[in-house]
């Protein structure tokens, strides 16, 4: 099966949505499609009209999916793309069904995903992430009554105990690697933005009878079978903190394989993108995490000038440009203070798995020269995650660039493919 | 969230409410997703599909992702 459609947004987060929305209210034939059950990618996952007014965030869902709603705009969920079979074209994949889907502009919102790095007990069940731990939350997992701990770097540790302490667990302690010195640098950006300010206050607010230390990071995840405990260090002492589950992520880097499929390039890791979220690709626009990671407003923001610039509303999208500035300003500072320590490349040991996929342990490879020889000499990346989770670990442990991406973008089975052959 | 329904994970029978992912679901049942290629027992670490650590045979279809997929009354599941 194949349609068209003028303008196809992929991921339904925020800035896809305000994209596919600005977009169908200019009068394009939008369709916006998403790999989740339902819309609002991960920030607003699990939001529904009736209830998301209970969330921070949720008045904005709710703005902003009305405002959809009132569209002609259609939505796909469940599909991800897989590959660009012919210029203009995109091949989707749900569930064993494929489709293609022809496009007249192309706007990429597929958002970010936590950076893990592995450390030993990684693997052990109740281990996670700890925006994994979220979304696994806000996917219907109780967390009543559950000792939590939350480790890694980045604003998002704080959101996630709140967001856990409120619904009943018990968060024992978030341990954040950035040394106070430069969060306080982060404190002062957070002036020159007052929404963020508030949201900054309030988790600050609900997470504070959660131990909240800074210049700490975690040594090792040990248990039974399954996480029980978790050591941490400072540097200077280690301690011990007993715990269900341990979310721990160390910022986010962006889900760059689609638009790297494309062909559009990248500058230290993010897509580059002109004034109007044109990539260097023709027809092909980026929006949100994948220009650099700044959250929730700058991807509203960049997905309504992506969505208006394929409207041909190119006075209206200029007029967003002060707004993404200024979002893009905040964004560039939140990487500097939450940069990571050095100390972090020396959590592995010889025997910790790097690549959990093909379980390449961390001692098979030290002598690998780069991306590409670890994945031939080791297979190391070459599993069902297809490098998402060791490739922007073994880029920040050994400096490695992982500039490929081969379709099928997400693992397909070849029966699936083969009905296109 | 609509009323609870029943499943089944590697079948034991647990109630979830609507809405729950399949992941969450196999977290609650207290059950590894998959084991991985030198058989230790894995679960959920991204939560938002691209790590693949929580595919899972359900309802006789294999390696599907786990925590994009919702449950339904009377699904069966199928970890290891």
């Amino acid at each position: 099966m194949s349609a068209s459609f003028e303008v196809v947004v992929v991921g339904a987060g925020p800035g896809g949505i305000a994209a596919a929305t600005v977009a169908a209210e200019a009068g394009c034939r939008v369709c916006l499609l998403d790999d989740n059950v339902a819309m609002g990618g991960q920030i607003w996952r699990g939001f529904r009209a009736e209830n998301a007014h209970k969330y921070p965030h949720g008045n904005g869902f709710i703005a902003w999916t009305t405002r959809l709603q009132q569209t002609k705009c259609e939505v796909w969920q469940g599909w991800q793309a897989i590959d660009q079979p012919a210029s203009g074209v995109l091949r989707l994949e749900r569930a064993g069904e494929i489709r293609d889907v022809e496009y007249g502009n192309l706007i990429v919102a597929t958002g970010a995903r936590e950076r893990f790095l592995p450390f030993p007990g990684w693997t052990l069940p109740g281990v996670m992430g700890a925006g994994g731990l979220q979304a696994l939350v806000k996917s219907g997992l109780d967390p009543q009554g559950k000792r939590v701990v939350l480790a890694g770097s980045g604003p998002l540790l704080l959101a996630v105990g709140a967001g856990l302490a409120s619904a009943g667990a018990v968060v024992a302690g978030i341990y954040e690697q950035a040394p106070l010195s430069k969060l306080a640098g982060f404190a002062l950006a957070l002036l020159a933005q007052p929404a963020k300010l508030a949201e900054g206050a309030r988790y600050r607010l609900k997470a504070m009878h959660a131990p909240y230390r800074t210049s700490s990071w975690i040594v090792q995840a040990g248990g039974r079978g399954r996480v029980e405990r978790v050591t941490l260090t400072d540097g200077r002492k280690t301690w011990s903190v007993d715990c269900d589950w341990l979310g721990c992520g160390f910022n986010l880097v962006p889900n760059i394989e689609l638009p790297r499929l494309l062909g559009c390039r990248t500058v230290a890791g993010y897509v580059e993108v002109d004034r109007l979220q044109q990539s260097s690709v023709s027809r092909v626009a980026c929006v949100g995490e994948l220009t650099g990671i700044g959250g929730l407003e700058k991807a509203l923001v960049e997905g309504q000038i992506a969505g208006l610039s394929a409207a041909g509303r190119e006075t209206e999208a200029l007029r967003l440009l002060p707004q993404r500035r200024r979002l893009q300003n905040f964004a560039h500072r939140l990487d500097r203070a939450f940069s990571l320590r050095p100390e972090l490349r020396n959590l592995a040991r010889t025997d910790t798995l790097v690549c959990r996929c093909e379980d390449v342990p961390h001692s098979e490879l030290r002598g690998c020269a780069s991306w590409r020889q670890a994945k031939l000499h080791t297979r190391c990346g070459m599993g069902a995650c297809q490098g998402r989770v060791c490739g922007s670990a073994t880029e920040f442990l050994f400096g490695w660039e992982n500039q490929n991406s081969r379709p099928p973008v997400f693992p397909t089975a070849v029966s699936t493919l083969a009905t296109k052959l | 969230m609509t009323d609870a329904f029943p499943i089944t994970v590697n079948g034991k029978r647990i109630r979830v409410n609507g809405g729950t992912s399949v992941a969450a679901a196999v977290t609650k049942a207290n059950e590894p997703c998959r084991f991985s290629v030198s058989g230790e027992p894995r679960a959920p670490l991204c939560g938002m599909g691209i790590c693949m650590e929580c595919r899972a045979t359900v309802n006789g279809v294999p390696h599907r992702r786990t925590c994009q997929i919702a449950c339904s009354a009377g699904m069966e599941v199928l970890t290891g």
